[in-house]
């Protein structure tokens, strides 16, 4: 089965990202692919490539990137959310004349399309928010 | 249809808001802090047992866990289920809906 | 510009907004997926639930909030093709609220109705 999953919040703040780490983990062991994950709202500060947070607690956005290293996720931050919250590529960075980029390795960020595609292409769409 | 809430229902109307919009046969799968709404001899339990005559009621066991609860703090016949049971639910679903 | 999935596939979807407009960003967050994925020619409907319905509702002045008053864009759906919209009764009447109050034309449906568009969409979405 091909799902897509939407993150609705941001990472620590809210369970949202945990549990849809743990559901897109269970999924892929269980033999289904990922069509995408899609971070909207607070969810696109999950692409943060600058969290540091405590060495004895889980590490949010890094291990998104590494999941998606091992099973080829589309990981998508939504553009206009990740413009209101800074959260910027190389791209956005040249487009904006910003003097930093700050997205983690393997999320991209594009538009709100890429939710819609995720909700007609996927069997199936499961939303993780507050 | 699968129907997943996650919030408590001593702090946000989600879990009422679904049992009112829920149809029969339907399934309920409580997780994060929607799992308290699963404890019995709470001002809500008499609702969720009640729809219980409709629906099959599931809790996700890690956030049972977490929270420091397990099977006696549950009314009866609600399912404890792990990750992939919760992958399960939605693969015999076609229908998700999640009320957050 | 009409966007077209290679596959033709039209499911049909609803947006679920249960949640008062300005005091948190979805409501406003939500419109602008609505109005995105109207290019995707789906089957679209909108449903307003609990506190949801409030976003309807008329004479919405943020000017000394200095936000963005996004309430105009109900208007606009029509121009997208959005046109089904459905208001739950119940939470419109427990919040004191009669169709009269809405800035939009609207079906207001009751419970056992809003159950049935419930379990007859595909895809479903939640902010």
């Amino acid at each position: 089965m091909l799902f897509g999953i939407l993150v609705n919040e941001g990472p620590y703040q809210h369970q949202a990202s945990d549990s849809a780490y743990l559901f897109a983990k269970a999924a892929i062991e269980e033999g289904h692919t990922i069509f995408r994950v899609f971070f909207y709202h607070d969810g696109v500060n999950n692409g943060t490539r600058l969290a540091t947070p405590p060495q004895d607690d889980r590490h949010i956005p890094n291990r998104w990137s590494e999941l998606a290293t091992e099973h080829e996720i589309d990981l998508v931050l939504c553009v206009a959310a990740a413009q209101r919250r800074g959260m910027v590529d190389p791209d956005e960075m040249k487009r904006h004349k910003k003097d930093a980029d700050n997205i983690a390795d393997k999320f991209r960020i594009s538009g709100l399309g890429q939710l819609i595609e995720a909700g007609v292409q996927a069997d199936r769409l499961v939303t993780f928010g507050d | 249809m699968l129907h997943t809430v996650n919030k408590s229902p001593f702090e946000k109307n989600s879990l009422e808001t679904c049992l009112r919009l829920i149809s029969e046969s339907s399934s309920v799968l409580l997780i994060e802090d929607g799992v308290y709404g699963a404890l019995k001899n709470t001002s809500v339990s008499d609702t969720v047992i009640n729809a219980q005559k409709t629906s099959k009621f599931y809790v996700l066991g890690p956030d049972l866990k977490a929270r420091g609860l397990d099977k006696s703090s549950l009314i009866s016949n609600i399912e404890i289920i792990d990750y992939k049971g919760f992958v399960d639910l939605t693969v015999k679903n076609e229908k998700i809906q999640n009320w957050l | 510009m009409e966007e077209e999935l290679e596959s033709g596939v039209v499911k049909k979807f609803l947006y679920i907004n249960r949640r008062a407009p300005h005091g948190t960003v979805y409501a406003h967050e939500a419109l602008e997926v609505v109005l995105i994925g109207a290019a995707f020619e789906q089957d679209v409907s909108l449903a307003f639930i609990d506190d949801g319905v409030f976003q309807l509702k008329k004479d919405q002045d943020t000017s000394e909030i200095y936000t963005k008053n996004f309430s105009k864009i109900y208007k606009a759906l029509e121009m997208y093709d959005v046109e089904k919209l459905y208001v739950e009764k119940e939470s419109l009447e427990s919040r004191g609220l009669t169709e009269e109050d809405l800035s939009v034309d609207v079906k207001v449906i009751d419970s056992s109705e809003m159950k049935a568009l419930i379990t007859d969409s595909e895809v479903i979405f939640n902010f």
